[in-house]
């Protein structure tokens, strides 16, 4: 462990290091150092772009009023930040349960094969493109229902949060200790009981960060919103009509040809990412100050 | 660790003597718990609706596979095989063949790749094995910051900063240096396949590097010692102790990052260029299966054309699933019995 000890030493009992090698090691190390500089650069450049452009362009008009029609400067993205709090309210009602429920089957009914074929085929949807699962929610929902709506885009990010929220359920159920479960069952608690008021208590704060890391994987999601809830340039609060979302916004203003569309989307981008960042770090001081006031 | 209940106690408790004390003081101290008698059937129905959940999870890919195989029917009678192999691509005609779209997302993805690998695993080095520790955690958590941004920011910051970067800086010098190979000549149009290659890097790397850095944290640490003793230098003690043994889970986790290529859609949509050819010049636009689903899948009129698209959706279904299979199985057998932190 202690490489200076080590060197120190060698440099005793064998001969020196040649300066060729010693060079070599210092080059990669320059090297890895100038890989560092270089991925965080654009990493930089993105926030730094972000903040100065985004910023810049959040006014009133953006944050109250929908968009104006085409070509036209002003207006805002607010039906848009509805309609993406829409949609990921639906989805988060059904992935939610749905994907802790696994994940409570996982980690405590799951410790077998069937938990193996389960374990694998989320790890499999996991890996599936988001597009795809626009496809399929599009098969699922618009094609019966026969029109776009916020509610196809919810079952579309529902499917993809649901193996997140599975996996990281059962990873945080698994560290609770066993013995925690033994000292509830030997007090005669039953066994729905001990794994709802015990184990997913104990667990509660990992659970819900599983559930904040879909949350926060979902929400900037356009592709699978194209042609689901497929957007809308006014207000709407049916989950049974299209409606507009903030990604899908950003996106076609991005393509646009408009500067002041551009500077909309710049703004949109940067309300997203407050919006991500913000909700999962309400909820995290939420839990935290919750779990305090608990013990 | 078995997570089984165990079996409910059940007091059985032998009769009582008659007039005994002891017994009759055992019988009052056990009595709440004789009395409240636990029921069954709450413990069946919440272990079945769990079970349920479970099951869900397996029926949401059945689904997901019902649904493709369904929708792309008509495309896979109308064209069979030769699908895969054509390179028109007319809905006006109805005439349609993938090659283009499987091309683009082929060389857009290993483009990925040629650049995000070593400056993935530079990083994932540099962290676990260089920097100070006190630095570490902040440096991880920055590039993981790079995965919590939304795809469509990419596009868009690919569109405004990246594009007009490479058009006005980096394509000419390419065309200068490298214009030999045919693979950098052309118009610098900014959009192109370059340019979703870069982006697509960028935004792979910290998959790559978080789970090359789990691989290289499970070396073990007297495989560094022993290196370090026979009188390495660090990087040769990099190189024989760790990269060595860490060598399939890296192979997994580009794999892996390969496997998020494949399927990104906005970003590449955004800054490839949209137009189904397949040209030699990195420079030329391209297009990708992904970008043709978000492009066309809304505006598709007619059976064919949806089904046709359907079958794109299918055939990167098929191969994302392959690849991230593959990557798992990689990654796994080097973390063998190590709990691999996070979402993959």
């Amino acid at each position: 462990m202690d490489e200076a000890t080590v060197k120190s030493t060698m440099t005793v009992t064998m001969p020196p290091i040649s300066w060729r090698r010693r060079a070599l090691d210092h080059a990669m190390t320059g090297v890895a150092m100038l890989t560092v500089a270089l991925v965080l650069l654009p990493l930089f450049a993105i926030f730094a772009y972000l903040v100065y452009k985004g910023l810049g362009s959040i006014n009133w008009a953006f944050l109250t009023q929908t968009p104006k029609p085409v070509g036209e400067a002003g207006g805002g993205m607010a039906n848009a930040i509805i309609g993406s709090g829409l949609i990921l309210a639906i989805a988060s009602l059904m992935g939610v349960p749905l994907g802790i429920g696994a994940g409570i089957f996982l980690s405590e009914y799951g410790r077998n094969r069937y938990g193996d074929a389960v374990r694998f085929v989320s790890d499999v949807l996991n890996g599936v493109p988001s597009i795809v699962i626009g496809i399929v929610a599009y098969g699922l929902v618009v094609i019966r229902q026969k029109h776009f709506s916020a509610l196809a885009g919810g079952v579309a990010l529902a499917i993809m949060m649901v193996p997140t929220i599975a996996r990281t359920t059962e990873q945080m159920l698994l560290l609770v200790p066993q013995a925690i479960r033994e000292a509830a069952y030997g007090l005669g608690v039953s066994r729905w009981r001990t794994t709802l008021s015990i184990t997913l208590r104990t667990a509660t704060s990992g659970v819900i960060t599983g559930v904040m890391l879909a949350f926060a994987r979902v929400a900037g999601e356009t592709a699978p919103l194209l042609f689901t809830a497929f957007g809308n340039q006014f207000w709407n609060l049916n989950p049974n009509q299209p409606t507009s979302a903030l990604s899908l916004q950003i996106y076609t203003y991005a393509l646009s040809p408009f500067d002041d569309w551009h500077r909309q989307a710049w703004a949109g981008s940067f309300v997203l990412i407050v919006l991500i960042v913000g909700a999962v770090a309400a909820v995290r001081f939420a839990v935290r100050r919750g779990t305090l006031a608990g013990t | 660790m078995a997570n089984r209940a165990l079996p409910r106690p059940r007091f059985e408790a032998p009769e009582p003597e008659r007039g005994a004390k002891a017994t009759l003081k055992l019988e009052t101290t056990t009595a709440p718990l004789l009395q409240g008698k636990v029921s069954e059937i709450p413990d069946a129905l919440f272990g079945g609706a769990m079970r349920f959940c479970g099951l869900a999870v397996v029926a949401l890919l059945g689904l997901i596979v019902y649904q493709l195989i369904l929708g792309s029917e008509l495309s896979w009678h109308a064209f069979g095989w030769k699908f895969f192999g054509q390179t028109d691509w007319n809905p006006v005609e109805d005439q349609y063949g993938a090659l283009p779209f499987i091309y683009g997302t082929v060389v857009s993805s290993l483009l990925s790749l040629v650049i995000a690998v070593p400056l993935a695993v530079g990083v994932a080095v540099f962290i676990t094995e260089m920097c100070p520790v006190r630095l570490r955690g902040a440096l991880s958590f920055t590039t993981e910051l790079l995965a919590a941004i939304p795809s469509v920011v990419y596009g868009l910051w690919a569109i405004f900063v990246l594009v007009p970067v490479l058009r006005a800086y980096v394509q000419p010098f390419l065309a200068k240096t490298l214009g030999w190979t045919t693979l950098f000549s052309g118009p610098p149009y900014g959009v192109g396949m370059l340019a979703a290659g870069v982006i697509l890097a960028i935004m792979i790397i910290p998959i790559i590097s978080s789970i090359t850095r789990e691989v290289l944290t499970v070396v073990p640490q007297h495989q560094r010692e022993a290196v370090l003793a026979l009188g390495a230098t660090r990087w040769e003690m990099i190189r024989l102790g760790v990269l060595r043994n860490a060598r399939a889970g890296i192979v997994g986790a580009v794999i892996l990052g390969l496997g998020r290529a494949l399927g990104e859609t906005m970003a590449v949509t955004m800054v490839i260029g949209n137009r189904p050819e397949i040209a030699k010049s990195l420079f030329a636009p391209g297009y990708t299966m992904a970008s043709v689903l978000a492009n066309e899948f809304s505006e598709a009129t007619g059976n064919l054309y949806l089904s046709a698209l359907i079958e794109i959706g299918l055939a990167l279904f098929l191969v994302t699933i392959v690849v991230n299979a593959l990557a798992r199985i990689m990654v796994w057998s080097v973390t063998r019995g190590q709990p691999t932190r996070g979402v993959v």
